[in-house]
């Protein structure tokens, strides 16, 4: 369910394909298709190399959790207290994120576990990749 | 640029500190820049170059009646007058300038004449860290801290202990903001902020200001105050965004700006007296002292807990107090500066005793900018 409140992000046209995924349900990422350089945020250019040749992939939704402060102050659209988090993805790029489905405590967000992208919808167009406990992998 | 060439022959901080209500931004930058000119006996029609960041220098140069040759508008955040310390040697060196006035006034606890702050939802910023619920720098500079102290071994007490230090040096200082000595307990007691940051690991929020003024090291002598010496400076970036940092253990925009600094003065790390490296919160001094070459990674944290940069200890470390008990305005670097200045004056309220060589380190943004300036009282 939407959480009212919390700001949202205003597309550009250099990130619109970026948001559009969210909103169908996939996370997306640029490569170069020069230097295969995975990266983001979203621009048209490779960030190592410059190449105007890239692609949009779709990432796994696999990461690990990377680090983060538990906010103790209040801030619209949040209930204190909350983690904002930083993930690293599978693929490479870390994005900052919040961890759902999971309690806001110190022993419950363990740097490293890994966690598995969940699409939060805020507004009709605006979806936010949120991230949870993946399922360990058992055998 | 050849090092010792130029020289700052004037420096002063607001007439008050702390809370300032009958003062806006802009006057708290002409009340440092007043000071700061009368400290040297220079006017106004002396000034022929003009810096600041958190307002324009053409607001500046109107408002305190100067016609400069040479502006500088650099805003990189808080360590934007490193940076400005840096442009106006390289100015005078080229002599695009003779006399140059760096101010900095900052209503950042009063708020009057300083417009607020946000983040444009079509920003970077705005897109990609804002909906996740940070709240300006104490949730947002503090998230690679865990990160640094999993891979370190680093703990809570630890970062503690660098507040408790320099609140040691801040009870020396008869302006400092909070001079009450704190323990360990203390700090950790402290009202949670931003998991493991406590209110203690956080910097004041205070107004005030502080102005410089930079000529070339042959016409310093010329001066009534005690010429201070331009060593070597450094400039870099990195991101603006907290969560694309290259390695959250360590700030690549220190590690190219201090360096730079340290090889265009031509000095080794056991030169330096006096150090200030910019606390905005208590993991910076930490990242600042590994990043900056004084240590290997990893040890900074115990080294400060150890008293090395207590009163007292081998490396005099934020001898103001620093940006967590001393004064912290919103952009501290000018403060840092106005406090290494002191020290190689000789007049400082924790004076280190012949200190020769002071270095000043700041951050801008968010590990976002970084700015070295390294001082020194001896003659070329």
């Amino acid at each position: 369910m939407a959480t009212p409140g919390r700001a949202l992000p205003q597309p550009t046209p250099e990130t619109q394909h970026f948001w559009d995924g969210t909103k169908a349900n996939e996370l997306l990422l640029q490569r170069c298709d020069d230097c295969s350089k995975v990266y983001f945020p979203p621009r048209p250019f490779c960030p190592v190399c410059a190449s105007r040749k890239v692609s949009v992939t779709k990432a796994s939704g696999k990461g690990i959790l990377y680090s983060y402060v538990i906010h103790h102050r209040p801030v619209p659209g949040f209930t204190p207290p909350y983690a904002i988090a930083v993930v690293e993805l599978a693929e490479g790029p870390r994005m900052m994120t919040n961890i759902v489905e999971c309690e806001q405590t110190p022993e419950a967000l363990q740097l490293d576990m890994p966690v598995e992208v969940v699409f939060e919808p805020q507004t009709d167009t605006i979806t936010l990749p949120l991230f949870r406990p993946a399922p360990t992998a058992k055998g | 640029m050849p090092h010792n060439t130029v020289a700052v022959v004037g420096a002063a901080e607001t007439t008050k500190m702390g809370v300032i209500t009958d003062l806006s931004q802009i006057g708290l930058h002409a009340d440092a820049a007043l000071n700061a000119m009368a400290d040297c006996g220079l006017k106004p029609s002396d000034i022929d170059g003009i810096a600041c960041a958190n307002e324009t220098p053409v607001q500046l140069a109107h408002y305190l009646g100067i016609t400069p040759t040479w502006i500088d508008g650099t805003a990189v955040g808080g360590c934007s007058f490193m940076i400005h310390v840096r442009h106006a040697a390289a100015a005078i060196e080229a002599g695009l300038a003779k006399t140059i006035l760096i101010t900095h006034g900052e209503s950042g606890k009063s708020r009057i004449g300083n417009p607020p702050r946000s983040v444009h939802p079509q920003s970077l910023n705005g897109q990609f860290e804002q909906p996740f619920g940070p709240m300006g720098p104490p949730s947002m500079f503090t998230i690679p801290v865990l990160r640094y102290m999993k891979t370190y071994g680093v703990t809570e007490e630890q970062i503690a202990q660098v507040a408790v230090v320099q609140r040691e040096w801040a009870s020396k200082n008869p302006r400092a903001t909070f001079r009450n000595l704190i323990t360990t307990d203390d700090v950790l007691n402290s009202r949670m902020i931003a998991w493991p940051f406590r209110l203690l690991m956080c910097c004041l929020v205070t107004d005030g200001g502080g102005a410089l003024i930079l000529t070339s090291a042959d016409r310093a002598k010329d001066f009534p105050t005690k010429p201070v010496y331009i060593l070597g400076t450094g400039e870099s970036a990195e991101t603006p965004m907290i969560s694309q940092m290259e390695d959250f253990t360590s700030s690549r925009a220190f590690r190219v700006a201090g360096p730079t600094a340290f090889k265009e003065a031509g000095i080794t790390h056991k030169d330096v007296d006096h150090l200030m490296i910019y606390d905005a919160f208590a993991h910076l001094p930490i990242y600042g002292l590994e990043d900056l070459g004084f240590l290997p990674k990893g040890e900074a944290a115990a080294f400060i807990a150890g008293r090395n940069t207590a009163p007292g200890g081998s490396l005099p470390l934020n001898t103001n107090g620093g940006g967590l008990s001393y004064m912290h305005s919103g952009m501290y670097g000018m403060y840092a500066l106005q406090e290494s200045v002191r020290q190689m004056r000789g007049i400082a309220p924790a004076q280190i005793p012949g200190a020769k060589i002071s270095v000043c380190h700041g951050v801008g943004g968010m590990f976002a900018a970084s700015g070295t300036v390294i001082f020194s009282n001896q003659a070329p």
